[in-house]
C-alpha cells in the first residue's frame, strides 16, 4: 500500500515546522474548506496540496485572491509504472543468465498523496510573499477532463495544450485545444507510460557500461558494448 | 552545356573548372539548434573564419546556393521542409550534414519525433560528427568537400544521377 | 510617439484600433504571412502565422514542435549522469545554466550538499553562461533590426568566454561538467586571472553595445513604445527573467526564491528593473543584467575558498523517492525541473519547466495591432531560444 494514503496531511518529520507554508495552508483551506483532500509541507522547500477535481477552478481563483499571481507550469504525472520497465536492464543479460523478468511494480503516487493513475500539476508563485505553491488533482480513468485554468490565467493557455496532446486530458472551456508540439496527425500520446519509444524497442540497450576499458587493455569482445 | 554532359571534356579543362568549383562554393546555413551556433561561430565570426576557404556563407537565398550545410536537429515535423529547400536548390548541390543529430538522430536517437538522421530524407556528400562540431570541424569538412568536389567527374553531376562512391 | 504612462491603455488602443479598421471604405482582404519555420527573425524554427490588415497585424499565432525532441519522455529512460549530459542542450547558448537546476534538484531528493569550492564555482559558471548567452542575445537583436555589426562584435566577443569555459570544462559548448555532489574537476592553474581578463573584456562589449545600439536614434525608434506588456499581464502569462523584470516587478530566484547551492548570498549585487515594459526595456534590462554578471564573477573570483569540488556520493547514483521542484534564474528567465523519483536509478518524471514557452505564449496578446517591422522587434526582444520553447 502505498506510504503516503490519500488521505495525507501531515508535515514531513523534520525538527522544523515551517510557520510560513502552514499559514498559506490554512489560508487555502478557509477558502477552499473540502476541495482540499491532501497536503504536505516540506519544511524550508515547499508545501504541496491536492484539491478535488471539482474545485479545481476555484483553486485558481482562490490563489489569484491570496496574491498568487504568477503562473509558472500546469502538466500532469501517469503513475503508472512503466510496462517496459527502464530500459537500463540487457536483454541479453536476461536471455543468457535466465534473470527473471521483474513483476511489474504497483502503483504508487507521490508527495500529497493519490488514488488514481493520472494527476494534473500545477504551480503558482505569489511574487509578494515569495512563496510558490503546486497544486494536484486526480484524474478518474473513465474521464480524463478537468476545468481549465485559461480563464484565470492565460498562461495556463499552452500548458493545457500541451497537456492534452502529451496525456489526452480534456480541458473543459478551453478555447482552442489543438497540438502544441507534435503534428496534427500524430497518433498516441507521448508521456503516457504505455507509449512505447520504438527504436528502445527494435533495438535493446545493450546494458549499461560503467567504465569502459581504455582502447587496448582488456578484452576486445566484451569491452565494445555498441 | 553539352561538351560538359557528355563526358567530352578534356581533362586540364574539367581540372581547371572542378578547382575554379571548389573555390566559390555559396553555403546556406539550415541552422536548427545547437550545430547553428557553431557553425555561426565558423561562418561569422573571425576567428573561425570561412571566407578564406572560398565558401561565402550568406545567400540570400536557397535558390542561389550550392552547398547546403544542416546543422541541428531534424524533427518529423520538419522533415517536409528540409526537402522542400533541398528540391529548391540549383545542381549541381552538396549537402554537408553537420553535427551528431543530423548524421544520424545523435543524442535524441530513441525520441518519437525526431528523424534519425537528415540522409533518410536527403542525400548526403560529407558528415562531420560531433555534438556540436568544433568549428574547425566543420572547416574540415568543407575542405574534405572541396577535396570531393576538385576530383569528381562532373558529367555525372551534371546529368543529375545519384552519385556513387567509388 | 505617446507617452508610456499607461502601457495599459496604449496597449488597449492599439488592439482596439486594429479592430475597428473593417475597412469599409477600401474592401481589402486579409493576408496570412507564414513567418518561419527557418526565418533570419526567429532565432531557429519557430513558426509564426500572422494575418495581417496592410501593414498590421491582427493575429499572430507561434507554431512551435519543429524542434521537438521529447525531453520529459528520454528522461525517463536515462539514469540521472545521462539526462546531466542530455539536458545542456535544451537552452544551447548558455549550456552549463540547464544543468544546474536539475543537480540541484536530485542533490535535494539525495540530501547531499556540494562543498563551498563546488559552489562557488557552480555559481561562477552560471554567471558566465548568462553572459555568454544574453551578449549573443544583445548582438542578434541588433542584426534583427538591421545593425549587423553587433551581431559579428557578440560572436567575437562571445569567444573571450567561451574559452574560459572550454579551458575549464573541455567543451566549449554542452559542458556537461556539473555532477550530484559537486563538479566534474577542480580549476586549472591560471584560469581566474584569465577570467578576469575575459570579463573585462566583457564590460568594454557591454559598453560598446550601448554606443552601437541603444544610443541610437534608429534603435530607439524601433524598440520605445512598442510591444508594451504591463505588469499583470506578465504575472499571469508567467513571463520570466528580463522579459518579468522590464515590466516592474521586482522578482529575481537568484535573490527571492535562492536554491541552496549557489551562492548568491554572499556577495554584493543588483537587480535591474524598468517600468515601461516596451521593447526597449528589456533590452536595456538585459545589457545592465549583462554587465552585473560579470562584477559577479569577478567577485566570486576574488573569493573561492578552497577545498574538494566533490562530497562524497555513490559511484552509482540512486535518488531516494521523493519529488522536487528546483527553478534557478536562467539566462532566459525561470527554469525549473520537477523531479518525480521512486527511488531508482532513473527518475519516474521529470518536467522541465522551461523560460521560452512561457514568454512566447503572450505573442498572441502582445503582437496584436503591431506592424509587421514591430513584430521583428517583439520577437528578438523576448528572447528565446527555440530548445527552450520545444524541449
Amino acid at each position: 500500500m502505498s506510504q503516503l494514503s490519500s488521505a495525507d496531511t501531515e508535515t514531513a518529520e523534520a525538527p522544523a515546522i515551517d510557520e510560513v507554508r502552514n499559514d498559506v495552508l490554512a489560508a487555502f483551506s478557509a477558502r477552499l474548506g473540502d476541495g482540499i483532500v491532501g497536503s504536505r509541507i516540506q519544511p524550508g522547500h515547499d508545501l504541496w496540496i491536492r484539491v478535488s477535481r471539482d474545485s479545481w477552478a476555484a483553486t485558481a481563483e482562490a490563489a489569484k485572491q491570496l496574491g498568487y499571481t504568477f503562473f509558472d507550469f500546469l502538466s500532469a504525472i501517469d503513475w503508472m509504472p512503466s510496462p517496459f520497465g527502464r530500459d537500463m536492464d540487457a536483454q541479453e543479460d536476461i536471455v543468457v543468465s535466465g534473470a527473471q523478468a521483474k513483476e511489474p511494480q504497483p502503483m504508487m503516487q507521490g508527495y500529497a498523496g493519490g488514488e488514481t493513475r493520472f494527476q494534473v500539476l500545477a504551480r503558482l508563485y505569489s511574487i509578494n510573499a515569495k512563496m510558490g505553491v503546486t497544486f494536484k488533482a486526480d484524474l478518474p480513468d473513465s474521464d480524463l477532463s478537468i476545468a481549465t485554468w485559461s480563464n484565470t490565467f492565460a498562461g495556463a493557455n499552452w500548458h493545457e495544450r500541451e497537456a492534452k496532446e502529451m496525456f489526452g486530458i480534456n480541458f473543459v472551456g478551453h478555447p482552442n485545444l489543438i497540438n502544441m508540439y507534435l503534428p496534427t496527425d500524430f497518433q498516441g500520446h507521448p508521456l503516457r507510460k504505455d507509449f512505447p519509444l520504438l527504436a528502445r524497442r527494435v533495438r535493446p540497450w545493450p546494458g549499461i557500461v560503467d567504465v569502459e576499458p581504455m582502447p587496448g587493455v582488456g578484452d576486445d569482445e566484451e569491452g565494445e558494448g555498441e | 552545356m553539352g561538351l560538359v554532359e557528355s563526358g567530352k571534356l578534356p581533362k586540364p579543362l574539367a581540372k581547371l573548372l572542378n578547382i575554379s568549383r571548389k573555390y566559390s562554393i555559396w553555403a546556406y546555413q539550415w541552422g536548427l539548434a545547437c550545430c547553428a551556433i557553431e557553425m555561426g561561430a565558423a561562418f561569422a565570426s573571425p576567428r573561425y573564419d570561412v571566407m578564406r576557404l572560398g565558401v561565402i556563407p550568406f545567400p540570400a537565398s536557397p535558390r542561389q546556393a550550392d552547398l547546403v550545410v544542416i546543422a541541428g536537429t531534424v524533427t518529423d515535423k520538419l522533415a517536409p521542409a528540409v526537402v522542400r529547400l533541398y528540391e529548391q536548390m540549383p545542381d549541381p548541390k552538396y549537402v554537408i550534414s553537420m553535427g551528431s543529430c543530423a548524421n544520424c538522430g545523435g543524442p535524441y536517437w530513441d525520441s518519437y519525433s525526431v528523424t534519425k538522421g537528415v540522409d533518410q530524407l536527403i542525400p548526403v556528400d560529407v558528415y562531420v560528427p560531433g555534438c556540436p562540431p568544433r568549428p574547425e570541424a566543420l572547416l574540415e569538412g568543407i575542405i574534405l568537400l572541396q577535396e570531393r568536389i576538385a576530383h569528381e567527374d562532373m558529367a555525372e553531376r551534371w546529368k543529375g544521377e545519384p552519385i556513387v562512391v567509388s | 510617439m505617446t507617452t508610456i504612462d499607461e502601457p495599459q491603455s496604449v496597449a488597449d488602443l492599439a488592439a482596439s484600433a486594429t479592430d475597428n479598421r473593417v475597412n469599409l471604405d477600401f474592401e481589402t482582404e486579409g493576408m496570412t504571412l507564414n513567418m518561419g519555420p527557418q526565418h533570419p527573425a526567429t532565432h531557429g524554427t519557430l513558426r509564426i502565422v500572422a494575418k495581417l490588415d496592410g501593414e498590421q497585424v491582427v493575429s499572430a499565432e507561434p507554431v512551435c514542435g519543429y524542434m521537438h525532441r521529447g525531453y520529459e519522455k528520454l528522461t525517463e529512460v536515462r539514469t540521472y549522469p545521462q539526462i546531466n549530459a542530455l539536458i545542456n542542450r535544451i537552452d544551447w547558448l548558455g549550456s552549463f545554466a540547464n544543468e544546474v537546476p536539475f543537480i540541484l534538484a536530485a542533490e535535494r531528493l539525495m540530501g547531499v550538499e556540494a562543498p563551498p569550492r563546488a559552489q562557488w564555482i557552480r555559481t561562477i559558471l552560471f554567471e558566465m553562461s548568462r553572459v555568454a548567452n544574453i551578449s549573443l542575445f544583445l548582438g542578434d537583436f541588433g542584426l534583427q533590426l538591421g545593425g549587423m555589426t553587433a551581431g559579428f562584435y557578440a560572436f567575437r566577443d562571445r569567444e573571450w568566454v567561451l574559452n574560459q569555459i572550454e579551458a575549464v570544462t573541455g567543451g566549449r559548448f554542452h559542458p556537461n561538467f556539473d555532477r550530484i555532489g559537486g563538479l566534474k574537476d577542480d580549476l586549472p592553474k591560471g584560469w581566474i586571472a584569465d577570467t578576469h581578463v575575459a570579463m573585462d573584456r566583457l564590460l568594454a562589449f557591454c559598453d560598446e553595445m550601448e554606443d552601437l545600439l541603444v544610443g541610437n536614434e534608429i534603435f530607439q525608434s524601433r524598440t520605445r513604445g512598442i510591444g508594451v506588456i504591463p505588469e499583470d499581464i506578465a504575472l499571469s502569462y508567467g513571463l520570466s527573467g528580463a522579459n518579468l523584470r522590464a515590466s516592474g516587478v521586482d522578482w529575481d530566484l537568484r535573490r527571492d526564491g535562492c536554491p541552496e547551492g549557489l551562492v548568491y548570498d554572499k556577495i554584493d549585487w543588483k537587480v535591474w528593473t524598468h517600468p515601461d515594459g516596451d521593447c526597449f526595456a528589456r533590452t536595456w534590462v538585459r545589457l545592465q543584467e549583462t554587465r552585473e554578471a560579470a562584477k559577479i564573477v569577478k567577485q566570486l573570483l576574488d573569493t573561492i575558498p578552497s577545498g574538494p569540488v566533490m562530497a562524497k556520493v555513490p559511484r552509482i547514483i540512486k535518488v531516494p523517492e521523493g519529488e522536487a521542484y528546483v527553478a534557478c534564474e536562467n539566462p532566459l528567465g525561470e527554469m525549473g525541473y520537477y523531479v518525480v523519483s521512486k527511488g531508482d536509478l532513473v527518475p519516474f518524471r521529470v518536467k522541465i519547466r522551461s523560460a521560452s514557452f512561457n514568454n512566447i505564449s503572450v505573442i498572441p496578446w502582445v503582437a496584436r495591432g503591431a506592424y509587421v517591422p514591430d513584430l521583428i522587434s517583439i520577437l528578438g526582444s523576448l528572447y528565446f531560444i527555440l530548445g527552450d520553447i520545444d524541449r
